[in-house]
C-alpha cells in the first residue's frame, strides 16, 4: 500500500495557505445534505461538531460520558502553547514548529506540524472570544508561562484547569448548536464499530449505555476523536473510560494504526501507593518551572529531608542538561527518574520515587506566590498523599500518560479509508516521536476549529460515494457481530473480574514495554499478552445483562480491546529498534545513556495493517522527509 | 410575556417575596418603635395611636399596602413552596445532614410565617378589633382618647396571651433572621465584599425585633410595667 | 479499617430500590473512596452479583461525573472535594457510611447512584455561551480585560457541572450552576455583549426542568467542590431582574433558544 500523505507541493510556509486554496468548496446550500457523524466530543471532536454544524453540515455527535463537557481534555493543567509572542521574547511560527518537530525527535510530518503553528495563534482568539478565562497581567494582557522542552514564553493558561477551561470554550459552541437543533448528541453512547461501504467510511455502530440498544448511524463521513490509549498500561494519568475501541475497531476495518509504540511518560506523576490504585495523578509540568528534582546521592538514604545536605543531594537533571535543567523534555526527564531508582536511589515507600523541591523558589519567592501559582496543585497533592508540600518536597515518579500514535491520517486529517477522519490524540499525525507540554490541546482545537472544517469539504466536493441506508448488509453485519460478542461475554460466567485481566496486562506492558525496552522483554510481552487474552475469553465472569446500564459490560468491552492492541504496540516497539522520543531501546544508546535515533533504517511512519484475527499485521512506512529542518540529534544539554 | 414569566418563575417569586418582605420589615421596625412607648407615661401611646386613627385617608393607604404585600408575599411563599416541594420527589435518608448548611431558620421558613400570619390575624382581632378582650377594649384615657396604654396593659397580665405574643415574636424573628440576609441577595444586593456585614445585620435587627416586641408583653408579665388602675 | 458501606441499589427508576449493607474488613487509608466501591464489586462480581453503578471518570476531581451522597454529604465530608478526591483517612475505623445517589425530580435515576443530570446541559444549550462562529475573531490582546475581573470569571468558570449544588439544596435548585455561568460571562467583555438575553434564557430553560428555587440556604456553596460563592447567585438574581426590566430585544435571532 502507498501511503499518500497528500501534503501540498511548495515551501513549508505556502503550503497550507496552497492547500486552502486548492480544497474545493461545498456549495452552502449543499452542506446540509452531508451528514458528520463525529465520535468523541473532546477538545477536537466538540471543536468539529461546533465549526462543522456552524457551517451548515448536519452533525450527530457522540460521547460515551454523560455530558460532553466531560471528556478527558477537562483534566489538562498546564496550557496551551501558541506562537503570539506576545512576551516579545523571540517566539514566531518558525520557532514552535522547530520546536515541536525536535521535541517529537524528528518524527513527525514536517507539512503537519507547521501548520500547526500556523493555525495556534488563532486558537487563542477563537478561545478568547469564547469567554475562555485566560489568566492575565494586572494590566488586562494576557499572561504566559514557560513548558518543558522551550526556551520561550508561550504557554496561556488559565490556572491550573487549562484543558477544562478549553473544552468548556468548545462545549459551549457545540451546546450552541445543540440548542439550534444543528448538532444532534448522543451521550452515553459508545462507538462499537466502524461500518465501511465500499471502501468508505459511511457509519458506526453504538450502543446506547442506559438501555443497551445497537444502533446503527450512517452518514457522509465519519470523524474520530476518541482521545488516546495510555489505559492499555491499565495505570495512567487518563480517565477511567478512556480506551482504544473505537480506532481499534476503525483499524480491524481496514485503517492503518501508526506508531503504536510512541508512549508518553510523564515525568511529574504522584507516586503508587498500593494494589488498590485505580489511576495515577499528574501534576502538570508546570511545577518544574519553580521546582528543584532531586535524589539523595547515596543509594538507601533513609535520613529525614532535612538532615540531607546540600553537597550529598543530586540535582541530577540540572546536572545532566545545563541549559534545560529541570524543565528538559518529558521523556528525558522521566527515563532519568527511572535510572535513579533503579540505581536504588529512589526515595517514598518502594523506592519508585524523586524529590521535587520548593524549598528554594519558597526561599526566592515567597510562599504566597508559591500558592498563587500552583495552589491548587499543592492542595491536590495533599488531599492524596496526606503531606504539605509548601513544608517538604513533593515525590513525584513518570506514569503513563499520552500516546502520540494512533490511526494514520493524511495532511487532510483522512485515514487511508476515505471519509473516515481522525482528529486529536486519536491519530498519530503531529508530535512524532514525543510530544511536548501544552500541545496537545493545541492541536486537538488546531484539528477540529481550523482544519477538518476545511478538508471534509473537499472530500464531500470530490467524492461523491452516496450515504448508505442504515439496512444495508454491511450494518446488519456488523451490528450482528456486536450482538454475538456481548452474548459471549455474558455467556462466559469465568471466575475472574475484567480488572484483574486489565492489571495483568498493565503490568506486562509497563514493565517491558514502559519507559525503557528491549528485545528480551518485547518477545516475552508478545508471548505473554495472547495468553492473557485467551484466558479472558474462557475466565472472565462479566455480569448483568446485554439491553440494561451495564458498566461491567461496557468495561470488558474496553479492555478486550486493550488485550488485542497491546500486542500491537509491543509488535511496533519490536520492529522500531532505533531509540527516539518516548519509545527507548535499550539496544540503541550512547556511551553515556542518551538515545540514539537511527535516521537512517527508521526515519519513517510504521503504519500497521490488519490482516485477519490470527494473522501479523502488515506494516506500511511513509517516509518521513524534512524540506526545511535539518534532523540533529535532539540534545537538551 | 416577560413580566409573566417574570411572576412565575422562581426567581421572580423571591423577588417579590424580598420587596414585600422589605416593605414588612419595615412596618414591623416602625410598630416595635411605637410600641415602646409602652414604658412612657401612658399619654404618649395614646396620643400616639389616635394621631394615627385621625389620619383616615393615610391609614387605610398603609393599610391596603400592607394587605397587598402580606397578600402577594404568602402567595409567592405558597407558589415557591410548592414548586420545591414537588423538586425532590424521593427524599434522602437524613434530609437534614444532606442540606449541609441550611440553618433550622432557613428551613423552617413556611411555618414561621404561618405561625407569624395566625399571629397577626389574632393580634388583629385582639387589639385592632376588639373581639378577644372586648372588656380592655372600651377605656378612655382621661383626655377622652382610646386608652390603648391599658389594652394592652390589661391585655398582657395574662399570661397565655402574653405567652402566646412571646413565642410568635421569637418565630417573627427566626423568619427575619433568615429573610433579611436572602433578601438582600434575592434582591441582587449581595457581593462578597459586604456579605459579613449583610449577616450581621440580619441576625442584628432580627434579634432586636424579638427583644423590641417581647419586651413589651415580658415587662408586664414580670410587673416591670405596672401602672395602678 | 474496618468500615461498612450502606449502598442505595436500585434496578430502574421504575424499580423499587433499598440499602444494601457491604461490611469492608481491609480499607487502607490511602485508598479513594471510589477506590473502595471498586473493592466492593470486585467482590460481588466474584460472588457472581451485580456490581453497584456509579459514575465516575476522571478520578481527580475535574470532570464532574462522579456524584454521590457520601455519609449523609454531597461529595462526603471534605470540603473543596468532589467524591472520587474523598480519600479514606476521613472517616474512621468501624464507620457506617452511608452513600445515596443524588436525588431530585430534575435528576431521574438510572441505576443504582447514577442519576441523568442532562437538565444542566440543557441549561448550557439554552444560552450559556457567546455567540460566536469558529474564525473571524479578533486579536486576542485586542479587549484587554482586568486581573480582578478575568480572576472573578475564572472562579466562576471553575464549576465542573457536578451537580452537588443540586444535591444538597434543600430545594434541588441548580442556581448556584446556572449563577455560575451567568457570572463568568457577565464579567467578560466577550460576554457582556448577550448578558441579558442569556440569563433570560437560561433561567426560561432553567424552570423548565422540574427544579426547584432558591430560598438562599447556602448548602450548594458548602459542598461545592470548586467552593463557588453563592453570591453568584446573588448577581444572577440581579441580572435576570434588570433583563426582565429591560424587556427582550425586538429582533429575536440572537438566541440560541430556538
Ligand atoms: C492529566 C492530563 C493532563 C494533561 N495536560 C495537558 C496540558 O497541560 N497541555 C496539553 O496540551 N495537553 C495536556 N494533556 C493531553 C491532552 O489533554 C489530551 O491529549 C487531549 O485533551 C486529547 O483530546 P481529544 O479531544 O483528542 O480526546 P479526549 O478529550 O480524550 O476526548 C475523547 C472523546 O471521545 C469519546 N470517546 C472515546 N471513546 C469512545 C467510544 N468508543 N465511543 C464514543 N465516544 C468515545 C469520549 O467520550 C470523549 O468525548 C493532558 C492529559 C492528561 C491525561
Ligand atoms: C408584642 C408586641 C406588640 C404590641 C404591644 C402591639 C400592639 C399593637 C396595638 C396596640 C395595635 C393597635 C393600634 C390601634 O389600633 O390603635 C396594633 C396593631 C397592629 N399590629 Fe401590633 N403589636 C405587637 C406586635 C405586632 C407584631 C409582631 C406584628 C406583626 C408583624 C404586629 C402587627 C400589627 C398590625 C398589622 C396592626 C394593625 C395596624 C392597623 O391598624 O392597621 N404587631 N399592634
Ligand atoms: C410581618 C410578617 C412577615 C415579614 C416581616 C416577613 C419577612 C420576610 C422576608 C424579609 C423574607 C425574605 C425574602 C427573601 O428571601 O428574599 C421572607 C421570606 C419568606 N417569608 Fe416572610 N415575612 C412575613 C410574613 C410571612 C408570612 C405570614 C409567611 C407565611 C405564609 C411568610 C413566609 C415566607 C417565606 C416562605 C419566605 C421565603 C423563604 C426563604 O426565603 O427561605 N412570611 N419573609
Ligand atoms: S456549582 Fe459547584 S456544585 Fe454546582 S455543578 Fe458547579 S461545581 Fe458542581
Ligand atoms: S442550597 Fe439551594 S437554596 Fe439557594 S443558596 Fe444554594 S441554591
Ligand atoms: S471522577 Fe471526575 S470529578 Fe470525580
Amino acid at each position: 500500500m502507498k501511503l499518500d500523505a497528500r501534503a501540498p507541493s511548495g515551501p513549508l510556509s505556502q503550503k497550507w495557505d496552497k492547500a486552502k486554496f486548492d480544497l474545493k468548496l461545498v456549495n452552502p446550500a449543499n452542506k446540509r445534505k452531508y451528514k458528520v457523524l463525529v465520535v468523541g466530543t473532546g477538545l477536537a471532536g466538540a471543536s468539529a461538531a461546533a465549526s462543522l454544524a456552524e457551517l451548515g453540515y448536519e452533525v450527530s455527535a457522540f460521547c460515551f460520558q454523560d455530558s460532553p463537557r466531560r471528556a478527558h481534555s477537562i483534566a489538562a493543567q498546564g496550557g496551551i502553547n501558541a506562537a503570539k509572542n506576545y512576551q516579545n521574547d523571540g517566539d514566531s511560527v518558525q520557532r514552535l514548529f522547530y520546536d515541536t518537530i525536535k521535541g517529537g525527535d524528528f518524527r513527525a510530518r514536517e507539512a503537519n506540524v507547521y501548520r500547526l503553528a500556523q493555525v495556534s495563534t488563532n486558537i487563542i482568539d477563537q478561545c478568547v472570544a469564547q469567554g475562555v478565562p485566560f489568566a492575565r497581567e494586572y494590566g488586562g494582557l494576557l499572561a504566559n508561562r514557560s513548558f518543558g522542552g522551550a526556551q520561550v514564553s508561550r504557554t496561556f493558561y488559565a490556572r491550573g484547569q487549562t484543558g477544562q477551561q478549553l473544552l468548556l470554550g468548545a462545549y459551549s459552541a457545540l451546546s450552541r448548536q445543540i440548542g439550534k437543533g444543528a448538532v444532534k448528541m448522543f451521550p452515553r453512547t459508545e462507538m462499537l464499530d466502524l461500518v465501511v461501504v465500499d471502501g468508505h467510511a459511511k457509519g458506526i455502530i453504538t450502543r446506547n449505555l442506559v438501555t443497551g440498544k445497537i444502533e446503527c448511524h450512517a452518514g457522509d463521513a465519519v470523524i474520530l476523536a476518541t482521545g488516546g490509549y495510555s489505559n492499555v498500561y491499565y495505570l495512567s494519568t487518563n480517565a477511567q473510560g478512556c480506551n482504544v475501541t473505537a480506532i481499534w475497531r476503525a483499524y480491524k476495518k481496514g485503517a492503518l494504526m501508526a506508531n503504536p509504540c510512541y508512549t508518553q511518560i510523564h515525568p511529574t506523576c504522584i507516586p503508587v501507593t498500593g494494589d488498590h490504585q485505580s489511576k495515577l495523578t499528574l501534576m502538570s509540568e508546570s511545577l518544574r518551572n519553580d521546582g528543584r528534582v532531586w535524589v539523595p546521592k547515596k543509594p538507601g538514604d533513609k535520613r529525614p529531608i532535612a538532615e540531607i545536605p546540600e553537597s550529598e543531594r543530586d540535582y541530577y537533571l540540572e546536572r545532566k542538561y545545563p541549559s534545560f535543567g529541570n524543565l528538559a523534555p518529558r521523556d528525558i526527564s522521566s527515563r532519568s527518574a527511572k535510572e535513579a531508582c533503579d540505581a536504588g536511589l529512589g526515595v517514598g515507600p518502594g523506592g519508585r520515587g524523586v524529590y521535587l523541591d520548593f524549598a528554594d523558589a519558597i526561599k526566592r519567592l515567597g510562599e504566597d506566590k508559591i500558592r498563587e501559582r500552583y495552589g491548587n496543585l499543592f492542595q491536590m497533592y495533599e488531599k492524596i498523599t496526606g503531606e504539605n508540600a509548601y513544608k517538604q518536597p513533593m515525590r513525584i515518579y513518570p506514569a503513563l500518560h499520552y500516546t502520540m500514535g494512533g490511526l494514520w491520517v493524511d495532511y487532510h486529517l483522512m485515514s487511508n479509508l476515505p471519509g473516515l477522519f481522525v482528529l486529536g490524540e486519536a491519530n498519530f499525525s503531529d508530535h512524532g516521536a514525543n510530544r511536548l507540554g501544552a500541545s496537545a490541546l493545541m492541536q486537538g482545537l488546531a484539528d477540529g476549529y481550523f482544519v477538518i472544517p476545511y478538508t471534509i469539504g473537499n472530500y464531500f466536493a470530490t467524492d461523491k460515494t452516496p450515504r448508505p441506508k442504515i439496512d444495508h448488509p454491511e450494518f446488519k453485519k456488523a451490528e450482528s457481530e456486536i450482538n454475538e460478542r456481548t452474548k459471549l461475554f455474558l455467556s462466559i460466567k469465568g471466575k475472574r473480574t475484567t480488572s484483574s485481566f486489565h492489571s495483568q496486562l498493565g503490568h506486562v506492558m509497563w514493565d517491558k514495554c514502559g519507559m525503557g525496552r528491549n528485545e528480551k522483554g518485547l518477545l516475552e510481552a508478545l508471548d505473554q499478552i495472547p495468553n492473557i487474552r485467551e484466558e479472558f475469553w474462557k475466565n472472565v465472569n462479566v455480569t448483568g445483562e446485554a439491553e440494561d446500564f451495564n458498566q461491567a459490560l461496557e468495561r470488558a468491552g474496553r479492555v478486550a480491546d486493550f488485550l488485542e492492541f497491546g500486542e500491537l504496540l509491543v509488535r511496533d516497539a519490536l520492529h522500531r529498534k532505533e531509540s527516539c522520543g518516548g519509545h527507548f531501546r535499550e539496544e540503541s544508546q550512547e556511551a553515556d545513556g542518551e538515545a540514539k535515533r537511527d535516521d537512517e533504517n527508521f526515519s519513517y511512519v510504521g503504519a500497521w495493517q490488519y490482516k485477519g484475527k490470527d494473522a501479523t499485521p502488515e506494516l506500511h512506512k511513509e517516509a518521513l522527509t524534512y524540506e526545511e529542518v535539518k534532523m540533529s540529534t535532539r540534545s537538551y544539554k | 410575556m416577560l413580566l409573566l414569566n417574570f411572576f412565575r418563575s422562581s426567581i421572580g417569586l423571591k423577588i417579590i417575596m424580598a420587596l414585600t418582605g422589605l416593605a414588612l420589615f419595615g412596618f414591623t421596625v416602625g410598630h416595635m418603635a411605637g410600641n415602646l412607648q409602652m414604658f412612657l407615661a401612658p399619654e404618649h401611646i395614646n396620643k400616639y395611636a389616635a394621631f394615627l386613627q385621625g389620619q383616615k385617608e393615610l391609614l387605610w393607604m398603609a393599610r391596603i399596602g400592607l394587605l397587598v404585600a402580606v397578600f402577594l408575599h404568602i402567595y409567592a411563599a405558597v407558589k415557591l413552596s410548592a414548586l420545591n416541594a414537588m423538586a425532590r420527589p424521593v427524599s434522602y435518608s437524613d434530609p437534614a445532614k444532606s442540606a449541609t448548611r441550611a440553618s433550622v431558620a432557613s428551613r423552617t421558613m413556611l411555618l414561621s410565617g404561618v405561625v407569624v400570619m395566625v399571629f397577626i390575624v389574632f393580634h388583629l382581632l385582639h387589639f385592632t378589633g376588639g373581639f378577644i378582650q372586648p372588656d380592655y377594649f372600651h377605656y378612655e384615657d382621661p383626655a377622652g382618647r382610646h386608652d390603648v396604654y391599658r389594652m394592652v396593659f390589661e391585655g398582657f397580665k395574662n399570661p397565655l396571651i402574653s405567652g402566646f405574643y412571646i413565642i410568635s415574636v421569637v418565630l417573627l424573628g427566626a423568619h427575619l433572621s433568615h429573610g433579611l440576609m436572602s433578601m438582600f441577595r434575592s434582591l441582587g444586593l449581595s457581593s462578597p465584599a459586604y456579605r459579613r456585614q449583610q449577616e450581621l445585620f440580619a441576625n442584628a435587627f432580627s434579634a432586636l425585633i424579638v427583644v423590641g416586641m417581647a419586651i413589651v408583653p415580658f415587662a408586664v408579665l414580670i410587673g416591670l410595667i405596672n401602672p395602678t388602675y | 479499617m474496618k468500615i461498612t458501606l450502606r449502598i442505595w441499589r436500585q434496578k430502574n427508576e421504575n424499580a423499587p430500590g433499598r440499602f444494601v449493607d457491604y461490611p469492608m474488613d481491609h480499607v487502607s487509608e490511602d485508598m479513594s473512596f471510589l477506590e473502595v466501591l471498586d473493592q466492593v464489586n470486585e467482590k460481588l462480581i466474584t460472588d457472581n452479583k451485580e456490581p453497584i453503578a456509579f459514575d465516575h471518570d476522571c478520578r481527580e476531581g475535574i470532570c464532574g461525573t462522579c456524584s454521590m451522597m457520601i455519609a449523609g454529604t454531597a461529595h462526603g465530608p471534605d470540603k473543596g472535594v468532589t467524591a472520587c478526591q474523598t480519600h479514606m483517612r476521613t472517616f474512621k475505623d468501624g464507620d457506617l457510611i452511608t452513600v445515596e445517589p443524588w436525588r431530585a425530580k430534575a435528576f431521574p435515576l438510572i441505576k443504582d447512584l447514577v442519576v441523568d443530570r442532562s437538565a444542566l446541559d440543557r441549561i448550557i444549550q439554552a444560552g450559556g455561551f457567546v455567540n460566536v462562529n469558529t474564525g473571524g475573531t479578533p486579536d486576542a490582546n485586542a479587549l484587554p480585560i482586568g486581573k480582578v475581573d478575568a480572576d472573578i470569571a475564572m472562579d466562576a468558570a471553575a464549576c465542573i457541572g457536578c451537580g452537588a449544588c443540586v444535591a444538597a439544596c434543600k430545594n434541588s435548585s441548580p442556581m448556584l450552576f446556572v449563577s455560575a455561568k451567568v457570572g463568568q460571562l457577565a464579567h467578560l467583555p466577550q460576554g457582556k455583549v448577550e448578558r441579558y438575553t442569556r440569563v433570560l434564557d437560561m433561567v426560561e430553560a432553567m424552570e423548565r426542568e422540574g427544579f426547584g428555587g432558591c430560598t438562599n440556604t447556602n448548602s450548594c456553596e458548602a459542598v461545592c467542590p470548586k467552593e463557588i460563592s453563592a453570591s453568584f447567585i446573588g448577581a444572577l438574581n440581579r441580572e435576570y431582574f434588570v433583563a426582565t426590566l429591560k424587556g427582550r430585544p425586538q429582533t429575536s435571532s440572537a438566541s440560541g433558544s430556538g
